[in-house]
């Protein structure tokens, strides 16, 4: 199963700046493994980013993705003590989401 | 099979469920579901149509920050800011890469248009970065030089 993510998040007035990484290997299918068989396509597709339950950022991405994808994102309106969730989903079904509150 | 994938698409608010599901079948009612048909697309042409965005104006108020010259392909920091009023989304495209269509992401309200992504770029190519405001598309380019590739071994 996915490890955990890792989230940062900093408060700049009421602006939130947050910096996830995520733990997966972004396979693009397009690599050979030492026996020269392709290694199957496995990466992120879907992530959400939400701010106390309601969703502010939807993102869908592809393979071209780097492996252990880091993003930043910043949200407004945030202050401290909100509770912050970025969840995603990959192509096997894989899913994973950690929460942070706002400091 | 198909009961259960409903009841679990439905839990899960806004997302895929099953991985067979996900592979084979394309939800239509998930606001958010991957869309398999523009990622899939292998030119440039072919993803910007399927995104309905074979029409953009060019814009001074999308800022890309990526480097120039990239010596590790692996991971291309790439930095956006859209500075459009009401910018809906951004779209990530690399133009020379297998699959051009790398990242889509929608700002709901509360977030800023405002991302920043490491991608993979497989040769020295232009990332094209569209932003959607106001029901229309904008587009700006930069260009990022690769020594080392970073699609496959």
């Amino acid at each position: 199963m996915a490890d955990p993510m890792k989230i940062r998040a900093g408060l700049k007035g009421d602006v939130a700046d947050v910096r996830v990484l995520m733990n997966h290997p972004m396979e693009t299918g397009q690599r050979k493994d030492s026996s020269g068989n392709l290694i199957p396509v496995h990466f992120i597709q879907e992530i959400t980013v939400k701010l106390n339950g309601k969703s502010v950022i939807e993102a869908q991405v592809s393979q071209a993705v780097s492996r252990n994808p880091v993003f930043s994102f910043r949200v407004k309106g945030a202050k401290a003590g909100d509770r912050l969730e970025i969840s995603w989903l990959d192509n096997k079904g894989d899913r994973n989401s950690t929460e942070t509150a706002l400091a | 099979m198909q009961i259960g994938r409903r009841k679990n698409l439905k839990r899960a608010g806004a997302t895929v469920a099953a991985a067979l599901a996900a592979g084979l079948v394309r939800p239509r009612d998930v606001r958010a579901a991957w869309n398999k048909d523009a990622f899939g697309q292998k030119t440039l042409a072919d993803a910007l149509k399927s995104l309905n965005a074979a029409t953009a104006a060019d814009s001074k108020d999308i800022l890309i920050d990526a480097p120039q010259i990239a010596e590790n392909g692996a991971v291309v920091p790439v930095e956006i800011t859209s500075n459009l009023p009401a910018t809906k989304s951004i779209v990530v495209l690399i133009e020379k890469n297998p699959f051009p269509l790398a990242a889509k992401f929608d700002f709901l309200e509360g977030a800023v248009p405002f991302v920043k992504v490491n991608v993979k770029v497989g040769e020295s190519s232009n990332v094209r970065v569209l932003a959607e405001a106001g029901g229309k598309y904008y587009v700006a380019l930069k260009e990022v030089k690769v020594t080392i590739g970073g699609c496959g071994g």
